[in-house]
């Protein structure tokens, strides 16, 4: 009964969909209020049932219904519940439905929270909010239905992947999803504001907290699947250059482009067309990211079931969503009047040097993931583009970028004085040179990217602290109110000098994992030791232990370094009883100077049996990836709480004045 | 259809129940610098049976086999150079994960700077056209006023 | 001139676009090996018979003084997939025109004994490539795989999987024109 109940809260959110994505645009043009009002409450009880529906499918998974056929395929009765839960978006069908969850929270979150917006702007872009929900609530209805039943029904199900029963796979989809999905709120007001014809700085200001909220999830969502194929592959890599990591990576570069050159058209009203542009394109890259994964175009190490019919579906979507607002875009862009004047050196000059080097990069890893189509396609030659092309094409933009944007938050508006500028932030300069020209002295052999690697992440890491400093004046003689000078900053300003620091601690931890792992493999008995920079590691042997559904054996490793006992480790090799598939757990030793990481593996040679594999990765300063990582989400969310954007606030307003005074305009 | 079908089936039977995790012991050579050349190379080598993976992380029998002939080629005395023609003679450029540059290949190749070039003319004409000297009335004043009136004409609307 | 710039972000969808749906429409698999032999001389191997068994093993210098179409099949009794296809090569061994020779790849000498005596023995020749380098020559990439070599001893096309249905008839279609 109740996958059913699922089903028809879905076939009526579609209904509802419709009605959103026609009433208030029609509203909008024949001046009926009702209709534009309409907007709003489309949006929310599209959001209630849609997650009623998301409701029915978690209870299906819960319970294990397993005359669901969802169910059966990706599920299993002796999976720990908080697996059975997770599981419900741990393929395809399911992970659609959160998609589109996620799509129709973010509609329901612009009716509650956007009063600030003015009404009309608001209904045209929950209308074109309603045309993605239709588009992919119809996709999943036709193509992809969670809720479709098979009788009769199986005892048990065929399990889910079990390298997929992990907590960071778990939440590391919910947050992609909220940053793939949550640029289309930022698409639709890009489309909103190209029919209006206007775009103005307002707009920009009010857009910004969205492209905050998708991009602070779409940054931590990368990183916890970096993460997760860090401690669960079993290789110690991070990133690999597959196509399903560069689809996730591409709407990021593109995304944090528009993040910066929103600024301008808040502050400056300029680069409005190219702002429009890119939101356009950051969610046009996050849907040719969706149809990537799903169509099964290019070959990835992650993908699900491949289906083309699906493929197929999408790609209508596609060309519509994507065809129609360039064609828009084509359209009214022209007539958006380019904004104000500023001198070649300014800060408007720094971000739109940002978005040359964010937009070469995003394009590069697009070429490059799509080149072996083209050339299929066109002499039909097979060729794999992989990792050594993405590094020796990326490392310099990369390494451009984070110099560069060491300098730009010293820029004033309009026209700044470079010179001066560096002249005083000179000695930072020297150090930084010092600082490469010491590790060159240390790693004698490289390689050279590194060696740069590491300067300009100690230049970009000071510059920032100091531009900071400067502005809080850190030194200043009256330490007391200190924490008041900064309160006083504006948020965004602090935000953006955290995500800044971040920026530089990835650039270490990139460089020097990348740049200097070292990696010890042999067979071992009880007893044996092997060392692997300074750690003495001690075999004691396997221990076997029963889990809820696979068995384990689980060896214990003893750590010593310089004589000192620092702990035991405990690597282990999963067999799951319900696919019969193995998984290696990998234990780590964390430490901010760099990771201990061990796995151990039967040999594959006969001969060898009796013995194990073990292999001991060090991995320098890794953990400053994650630690950066953090600090990009955080400097996002310290942002989006700027007074600016009122978050939170316009239920206060609503309390003491009428809605129609409030157009968010009262700070300027 | 069919045909990927009967691909995914020989695949799975292929595929070992047991997972082993990449470059084993016995392989390993005690030249620590043919070790490393072999290293480099496995990881620019794609396995053939797997989806999107070098051979040197990938568990398979086959890739297990090549790194074992990569390092027979090594060993006698073969250059970096010779094991990837070898490789390509037998399975041709796409095992090769950086593709070498051919005509097919050099819009790959040169594209990141191209598009980057391009990128330079693009941000040199835009600084151009915004640069205040390029017109005369500019005053940081007027255009603050002429940008506060457009908000304002926003707010009548309303 | 101005309005053309705006075009660009469309074209470029376009094209894209264009690209994926070929990709899709097209019957294709993205991870599969093209075969690099196709058009060159077979490679060189010599492979001794299987111990136990009457079939001899054989070489390039025996296939290429045969002067005959031949069909060259990597198999193997683990290999779950060759079993449905053992039919089409019983099948093939009727045809006097080829011959037909079989690489016994990575396998345990009595298992492959087994197989052949409990599913019939279709070979002219049978070879024991136990270490997997043959296969590597060839440029294999799984069990079962076919090739089908011209008289002039040149590679002339590649099936990878079992030759049932469909793709059985499209071999012997390809197979036939080569015996023209």
């Amino acid at each position: 009964m109740i996958p059913e109940l699922g089903q028809f809260s879905l076939v009526l959110a579609l209904l509802i969909a419709i009605a959103q994505s026609t009433l208030p645009i029609i509203g909008v043009t024949r001046e009926n209020t009702i209709w534009i009002n309409s907007a709003k409450y489309l949006a929310l009880l599209q959001f209630f049932l849609v997650l009623i529906a998301f409701m029915a499918l978690m209870r299906s998974y819960i319970v294990s219904d397993f005359t669901v056929t969802n169910v059966v395929n990706n599920s299993h009765s002796k999976k720990p519940l908080l697996y059975k839960i997770v599981g419900t978006w741990g393929n395809h069908e399911g992970s659609i439905l959160l998609w589109v969850l996620i799509l129709v929270s973010f509609g329901g979150a612009l009716s509650l929270f956007g009063s600030n917006i003015p009404t009309r702007l608001r209904a045209r872009v929950l209308s074109v909010q309603g045309w993605i929900c239709v588009g992919f609530i119809s996709f999943m209805l036709f193509t992809s239905n969670p809720f479709e039943r098979t009788f009769p029904p199986p005892l048990n199900g065929n399990d889910l992947n079990p390298l997929l029963q992990d907590i960071g796979l778990a939440i590391h989809p919910p947050l992609l999803y909220v940053g793939y999905v949550g640029f289309s709120i930022v698409f639709s007001f890009a489309v909103a504001a190209l029919m209006e014809g206007e775009v103005s700085s307002a707009w920009a200001r009010w857009v910004r907290p969205w492209i905050l909220i998708a991009w602070t999830s779409l940054s931590a969502g990368i990183a916890l699947g970096a993460w997760w194929a860090y401690y669960e592959l079993g290789w110690g890599g991070w990133w690999f250059w597959d196509p399903v990591e560069n689809v996730s990576f591409m709407p990021w570069l593109v995304g944090t482009a528009l993040l910066h050159s929103a600024i301008v058209t808040e502050k400056r009203g300029a680069f409005k067309a190219w702002t429009v542009l890119l939101a356009i394109l950051t969610f046009s890259l996050s849907l040719l990211g969706t149809f990537i994964v799903r169509s099964g175009l290019l070959t990835s190490v992650h993908s699900f079931a491949v289906d083309p019919e699906r493929g197929i579906y999408i790609l209508i979507l596609l060309a519509v969503s994507i065809g129609g607002s360039l064609l828009l875009f084509a359209y009214r862009a022209p007539s958006l009047e380019s904004g104000g004047l500023f001198s070649p050196i300014s800060r408007e000059s720094g971000l739109l040097l940002n978005n040359l080097f964010l937009t070469t990069a995003a394009a590069i890893v697009l070429f490059g993931t799509l080149y072996p189509l083209f050339l299929e396609g066109i002499t039909g030659e097979k060729i794999s583009v992989g990792p050594p092309f993405f590094n020796i094409s990326f490392t310099p933009i990369g390494l451009l970028l984070g110099s560069t944007m060491a300098i730009g938050p010293y820029l004033k508006w309009n026209r700044a004085d470079l010179a001066g500028v560096l002249s005083r932030i000179k000695f930072l300069i020297f150090i930084s040179l010092g600082v490469s020209l010491f590790v060159w002295y240390l790693k004698s052999s490289g390689p050279a990217f590194a060696i740069i690697g590491v300067g300009v992440s100690f230049w970009l890491f000071t510059s920032t602290f100091f531009e900071w400093m400067d502005r809080v004046r850190l030194f200043n003689k009256n330490y007391f109110n200190i924490f008041k000078r900064i309160k006083s900053q504006p948020r965004s300003a602090n935000g953006m000098t955290i995500a800044h620091l971040g920026m530089s601690f990835i650039i270490l931890g990139v460089v020097g994992s990348s740049a200097w792992k070292e990696e010890v493999i042999s067979f071992v008995e009880k007893g044996s030791q092997l060392k692997v920079a300074g750690f003495l590691v001690t075999f004691e042997g396997v221990s076997i232990h029963q889990g809820p559904n696979y068995n384990s054996e689980k060896a214990t490793l003893k750590v010593e370094k310089e004589g000192k006992f620092l702990e035991n480790l405990y690597p282990e090799r999963r067999l799951y009883l319900a696919t019969g598939t193995s998984t290696t757990e990998s234990a780590i030793r964390q430490s901010l100077a760099g990771d201990l990481y061990v796995t151990i593996s039967e040999p594959a040679n006969n001969k060898f049996k009796g013995k194990w594999v073990l292999r001991l990765i060090y991995e320098p300063l890794v953990n400053f990836i994650w630690l950066g990582a953090s600090f990009l989400a955080l400097g996002g969310i310290i942002s989006i709480t700027d007074r600016r954007y009122k978050i939170g606030r316009t239920f206060k307003y609503r309390r003491t004045k009428p809605i129609n005074k409030v157009v968010g305009l009262d700070n300027f | 259809m069919n045909f990927i079908k009967f691909l995914l089936i020989t695949f799975l039977y292929l595929a070992p129940v047991d997972i082993i995790l990449a470059v084993e012991p016995d392989e390993v050579l005690t030249d620590l610098k043919l070790e490393s050349r072999a290293r480099d190379i496995s990881a620019n080598v794609r396995c053939v049976v797997c989806q999107n993976e070098p051979i040197d992380t990938s568990n398979s029998g086959v890739a297990r086999d090549l790194r074992i002939l990569i390092r027979e080629r090594l060993l006698a005395g073969d250059s970096n150079k010779e094991v990837y023609k070898y490789l390509v003679d037998r399975y041709g450029n796409f095992i090769l994960f950086k593709p070498p540059l051919t005509l097919s290949t050099a819009f790959l190749w040169f594209m990141p700077l191209l598009v980057f070039f391009l990128g330079v003319v693009i941000l040199v004409g835009v600084l151009k056209k915004a640069s205040p000297s390029n017109k005369s009335r500019f005053s940081n004043v007027s255009n603050d006023t002429k940008f506060s009136d457009s908000l304002e004409n926003k707010k009548g609307k309303k | 001139m101005r309005r053309f710039v705006f075009l660009v972000p469309l074209a470029l969808s376009l094209i894209i676009g264009t690209f994926s749906v070929w990709g899709l429409l097209n019957d294709r698999n993205p991870s599969e090996v093209p075969s690099a032999l196709i058009n060159r001389s077979i490679p060189k191997f010599n492979l001794s018979p299987l111990p136990g068994l009457r079939t001899p093993g054989f070489s390039r210098d025996n296939l290429l003084n045969l002067k005959k179409v031949s069909v060259i099949n990597f198999f193997a009794s683990w290999c779950l997939p060759c079993r449905a296809e053992h039919q089409s090569l019983i099948e093939l061994s009727q045809n006097n025109e080829i011959v037909l020779a079989g690489i016994n790849y990575k396998d345990i000498n009595k298992d492959a004994l087994d197989w052949l005596t409990e599913l019939g023995n279709p070979y002219t020749y049978v070879g024991d490539d136990f270490s997997g380098r043959t296969g590597i020559d060839w440029g294999i990439t799984g069990v079962p795989e076919t090739f089908i070599v011209n008289r002039d001893g040149k590679v002339v096309h590649r099936f990878s999987g079992p030759l049932v249905g469909v793709k059985f008839k499209e071999f012997k279609e390809l197979l036939t024109l080569e015996l023209r």
